[in-house]
C-alpha cells in the first residue's frame, strides 16, 4: 500500500462542477500540511486503477447522488479500501431528505412539518387535488425540494398557491421524489460536525444571509451573493441548542467523521432540522470550511486528522 | 403550526449582536474581498443553475448537443504539425515575438485576396484587422461603438456570445422577429421606426446572415436586400457575424452584406470553423475610420494578435489545400445534420418544430406548448444528453420567449451519437410532457412585439426542404 491519499471529485451528478471545486479545495489542504494527494473523478477506469494502485485512505467528495447515496462508499468497503467519511447506510439514511427528517425526529428534534410523494402520486390522484390537500395540511409558505440532492438545486420557495405547480415541475425534473416542506423563516444555521479521539465535537455554527432571502444555487456559488457571519448572530444558549442538535442528528443517522446539519431557528429561538449533509461543500464559498477557521482549525489539519483516523480503520 | 415570520430587519428573540456563541463580536463576511470594487457591468456574472449542469455535459458519457465545438479531428493533423515545427525552426523569432495591433500583413492580404471575394467582398488588405477570433472582434466593435444604455438591435434570439459582449458593455438589446428566412425587414423597420419615436437611435444592427446561430436560418438574396435597404434607410449601421458563411452544404456561399454596403457594414470573419478555433484567429473589415480605432482597441486589450497562430493560419492558406478541407467540413456536417433532423424527425413529439439549416452548425427547435427547455435541463442531464436552452440567446427581459426552445448543435458528435443523443432527448421531452400534463401548463407569456409564435414562424418555412425520415 502506498502512502497517498486519494480524492474523488467530479462524477455525474448535477453537482458535479461543486465537487470539482471542493476536490480541489481540499486537495490544496492537505497538500498544504504535506501529503500526498491525487485528486480523481470516477468512470469506468476507476476500479482497475484503484485495484493497481491503492491508496492509504479514500477521500470522497462527491455531491449528489453516488457520492452522498452511499453508493461509491459501498464499493469501496468491498473492495476494503478506507474511505474518510459516512459507511453507506448511514448515507442512504441521510441522503434522502424524508428519512432523515424522520429519523431526526424521532431521536427528539423538531422538522418542519413535511409531506414526501412521488410524482406518479401526482398523476394517478390528479395534481390538482393533491396540491390542494397538501396546501390545507401544511399551509403557506413552502418550500418544494427535490427528496434527494443538494446543493438547492430544484428547490424552490412558494408564497402562493398559484407558484406550487410550478415549483413541482422543477423539482421533478431533478428527483422522482419531492418533498414539499413548510417553510420555517428565520435564521438559517449551518452546523458541523467532526469527530476527533474524544468524539464527535460541533464547530461554531455559521449563518446564511442570502441577499435574496432564498439560498439558491445562485445565492450559494456566487462569491459576493450571501452574507455569512461566524459565528452566528445568536445568543450562547440558542448556539448551544444548535450545536447540541447537530450532534444529535450526526448521531441518530449513524453518521461517521463529518457532517454538516442544516437547521433554522424560527422567531421563538426553537432550532428546526432541515437536513443533514455526509459530504458537505468544501469550496470558497461552502459553510463547513468556514466553521473550520471559526473555531481556529485549519481546513488541511482537520482532513488530516480525519484521513489518518480513516486509514486505521 | 412550525412558520412564524422574523421581524423585517432580521431581528428577532434570540438575535444578540455582540454576543455571538464564542463571545466575540460577530462580523458578516461575504468572502469576496473585491466585492466593493466590481464594476457595475459585472454584477450581471453569477453562478447559475444551468452553468453547473453543464460541468457535467463535458463527460463523455454525455451525448452533448450543447456546445458549438467544430471537428477538428478531421483536419491533416500531420500537416499541422509539421507546419508548426517549421515556424518555429525556421522562422521562431518572428513567431515567438509580439506583432502589429492591426494584424500581419501577408494574413490579411491572403484574407482579402482568397477569403473575402468567396462572399463577394473586395476589400484592402489596410481594410482588415487580424482579432483574437471573431469574438474579439465583436468585443472591440462594442467597445468603440457603444456607450452604457445604447441600443443594440438583434435577431432573436441571438448569438449568446454576442449578447455577453453586449451585456458587458452594458448596452441595451432589442430582439427582432425572424422567419424561415432570418431576420424579418417588416419587423426590423417596425422596431427602428418605434425607436426612432422614442427618441432612441440603434448604435447598431447585430446579424448573422447565413446559417444563424442559434437559428440555423439563412438570409436569401432578396431578404439581404431588404435588410441593407431598411437600415439605410434609417442610418442604421450593420455589424455583420460571419462565421459560417463557407459552410453551405449545397456548395453556394451566402454573398455578404458587406458586399453591397462598404460604407455602413462592418464584417466579421473567422478561421474558427474552417480551419481551427484553438488558434483564436478572427478578422474585421472595417472602413478607414473605425479600423483605425479597432487597432487602437485591440492594442488596448491584447497589443496584438498571436504572431504564431497568424503564421499558421497564414501557412495553412498558403500550402495546404484549405479549401478542399472546407469541402470535406461541408460533406462531414451535412452528414451529421442529415442525422439530427431525421433523427428528430423519428422521434420528437409531433407538435415539436424545428429548422433544418442548409449550412453551420445549429439547428433551432421548439418544443410542446407548456414546456420550458431550462428546467428541463436537469432531466437532460440525468438521462445524459445535453443542449443550450433557448433563454439563453435571449438579452435580459425576452428571456422568457426563448422557454420553450432550444438549440441543437450537430458539428461535434458523429452521426451514431447524435442518433442516440436525439433519442435520449426524445425520452426526457416525453417525461417532461407528462409532467407537464399532470401539472398543467404554466402561465402563457404574450408580448405584443415578440412572442413565442415567432419560433414557430423560423421553424414554419425553413422545414419544408428536409431529408427524408429515416
Amino acid at each position: 500500500m502506498t502512502h497517498h491519499m486519494l480524492v474523488l471529485a467530479g462524477g455525474l451528478s448535477h453537482e458535479r462542477d461543486v465537487s470539482l471545486r471542493s476536490g480541489r479545495r481540499v486537495a490544496e489542504a492537505l497538500r498544504g500540511v504535506g501529503l500526498d494527494v491525487t485528486v480523481r473523478d470516477i468512470d469506468a477506469t476507476f476500479l482497475g486503477e484503484l485495484a493497481n494502485d491503492r491508496p492509504s485512505v479514500v477521500i470522497p467528495l462527491l455531491h449528489g447522488a453516488s457520492g452522498e447515496d452511499g453508493a461509491i462508499r459501498a464499493v469501496l468497503d468491498a473492495m476494503a479500501v478506507p474511505y474518510v467519511g459516512s459507511d453507506p447506510d448511514a448515507c442512504r439514511a441521510a441522503f434522502d431528505k424524508p428519512t432523515a427528517k424522520a429519523r431526526v425526529a424521532a431521536a427528539g428534534l423538531l422538522t418542519p412539518r413535511s409531506v414526501a410523494l412521488p410524482q406518479t402520486t401526482f398523476r394517478e390522484l390528479g395534481a390538482a387535488p393533491v396540491m390542494g390537500a397538501l396546501l390545507d395540511t401544511l399551509g403557506l409558505p413552502l418550500v418544494v425540494k427535490p427528496a434527494q440532492g443538494g446543493s438547492s438545486l430544484g428547490a424552490t420557495a412558494v408564497r402562493e398557491a398559484a407558484d406550487l405547480p410550478a415549483a413541482m415541475v422543477s423539482c421533478f425534473s431533478y428527483a422522482d421524489t419531492a418533498l414539499v416542506e413548510q417553510l420555517v423563516s428565520g435564521i438559517e444555521i449551518a452546523v458541523s460536525v467532526i469527530e476527533t479521539v474524544e468524539g464527535p465535537m460541533s464547530l461554531p455554527p455559521v449563518e446564511i444571509a442570502p441577499d435574496g432571502g432564498f439560498y439558491d444555487y445562485a445565492a450559494r456559488y456566487t462569491a459576493g451573493a450571501t452574507e455569512f457571519f461566524v459565528p452566528a448572530r445568536i445568543d450562547l444558549e440558542t448556539a448551544a441548542v444548535c450545536s447540541k442538535a447537530a450532534l444529535l442528528a450526526h448521531s441518530a443517522l449513524g453518521l461517521r467523521d463529518l457532517s454538516r446539519t442544516d437547521l433554522i431557528i424560527d422567531s421563538s429561538g426553537q432550532p428546526y432540522f432541515l437536513e443533514v449533509n455526509v459530504a458537505p461543500g468544501m469550496t470558497e464559498t461552502s459553510l463547513f470550511p468556514q466553521a473550520v477557521t471559526a473555531a481556529g482549525l485549519e481546513l488541511g489539519a482537520i482532513w488530516r486528522q480525519l484521513a489518518e483516523r480513516a486509514g486505521v480503520r | 403550526m412550525v412558520s412564524s415570520e422574523m421581524t423585517d430587519d432580521g431581528s428577532g428573540p434570540v438575535r444578540s449582536p455582540g454576543t455571538g456563541a464564542s463571545g466575540g463580536m460577530p462580523h458578516g463576511t461575504r468572502l469576496d474581498p473585491f466585492l466593493e470594487a466590481y464594476a457595475e457591468r459585472a454584477r450581471s456574472m453569477t453562478s447559475s443553475e444551468i452553468r453547473a449542469l453543464f460541468a457535467v455535459a463535458s463527460r463523455p458519457e454525455v451525448v452533448s448537443l450543447a456546445g458549438g465545438m467544430p471537428f477538428v479531428s478531421a483536419l491533416p493533423l500531420d500537416a499541422v504539425a509539421d507546419t508548426f515545427r517549421r515556424l518555429i525552426a525556421e522562422r521562431g523569432a518572428q513567431a515567438l515575438q509580439y506583432g502589429s495591433g492591426q494584424g500581419m500583413e501577408v494574413l490579411r492580404e491572403q484574407i482579402v485576396a482568397a477569403l473575402m471575394p468567396l462572399v463577394g467582398v473586395h476589400a484592402h488588405p489596410d481594410d482588415v484587422v487580424v482579432t483574437v477570433g471573431s469574438q474579439q472582434g465583436l468585443d472591440i466593435v462594442t467597445r468603440i461603438l457603444c456607450d452604457p444604455g445604447d441600443i443594440i438591435v438583434a435577431e432573436a434570439p441571438s448569438y449568446v456570445g454576442a449578447l455577453s459582449v453586449f451585456a458587458a458593455y452594458q448596452a441595451e438589446v432589442v430582439h427582432v422577429p425572424m422567419d424561415g428566412d432570418g431576420l424579418d425587414p417588416d419587423a426590423l423597420a417596425e422596431t427602428f421606426r418605434q425607436l426612432a419615436a422614442a427618441g432612441r437611435r440603434p448604435k447598431f444592427l447585430y446579424t448573422v446572415p447565413s446559417f444563424h446561430n442559434p437559428a440555423g436560418v439563412t438570409q436569401g438574396p432578396d431578404r439581404r436586400r431588404a435588410v441593407l435597404d431598411t437600415c439605410q434607410a434609417f442610418g442604421v449601421p450593420i455589424v455583420e457575424d460571419d462565421p459560417y458563411g463557407l459552410l453551405g452544404f449545397d456548395g453556394e456561399v451566402p454573398r455578404a452584406l458587406r458586399a453591397d454596403d462598404a460604407e455602413s457594414v462592418l464584417y466579421l470573419g473567422s478561421f474558427s470553423k474552417t480551419f481551427s478555433p484553438g488558434l483564436r484567429v478572427g478578422w474585421v473589415v472595417a472602413p478607414h475610420g473605425v479600423r483605425e480605432k479597432l487597432v487602437l482597441a485591440t492594442e488596448a486589450s491584447v497589443l496584438c494578435p498571436p504572431q504564431l497562430s497568424q503564421l499558421a493560419v497564414s501557412a495553412y492558406l498558403a500550402e495546404q489545400p484549405w479549401w478542399d478541407q472546407v469541402k470535406v467540413f461541408r460533406e462531414l456536417y451535412r452528414e451529421r445534420r442529415d442525422a439530427l433532423i431525421s433523427a428528430v424527425q423519428s422521434h420528437f413529439p409531433a407538435e415539436t418544430t424545428w429548422t433544418t439549416p442548409s449550412g453551420g452548425f445549429y439547428s433551432w427547435v421548439t418544443l410542446p406548448e407548456g414546456l420550458d427547455s431550462s428546467s428541463m435541463l436537469p432531466r437532460a442531464v440525468t438521462a445524459r444528453v445535453a443542449y443550450v436552452p433557448g433563454s439563453a440567446f435571449y438579452a435580459g427581459n425576452a428571456k422568457r420567449l426563448g422557454k420553450r426552445s432550444l438549440r441543437l448543435s450537430y458539428c461535434f458528435p458523429d452521426p451514431d451519437r447524435i442518433r442516440e443523443g436525439v433519442r435520449r432527448l426524445a425520452g426526457v421531452i416525453e417525461s417532461e410532457l407528462e409532467l407537464v400534463h399532470t401539472f398543467g401548463s404554466p402561465v402563457a407569456h404574450t408580448d405584443p412585439a415578440l412572442s413565442a409564435r415567432d419560433n414557430a414562424r423560423i421553424a414554419g418555412q425553413s422545414q419544408a426542404p428536409g431529408p427524408a425520415t429515416e
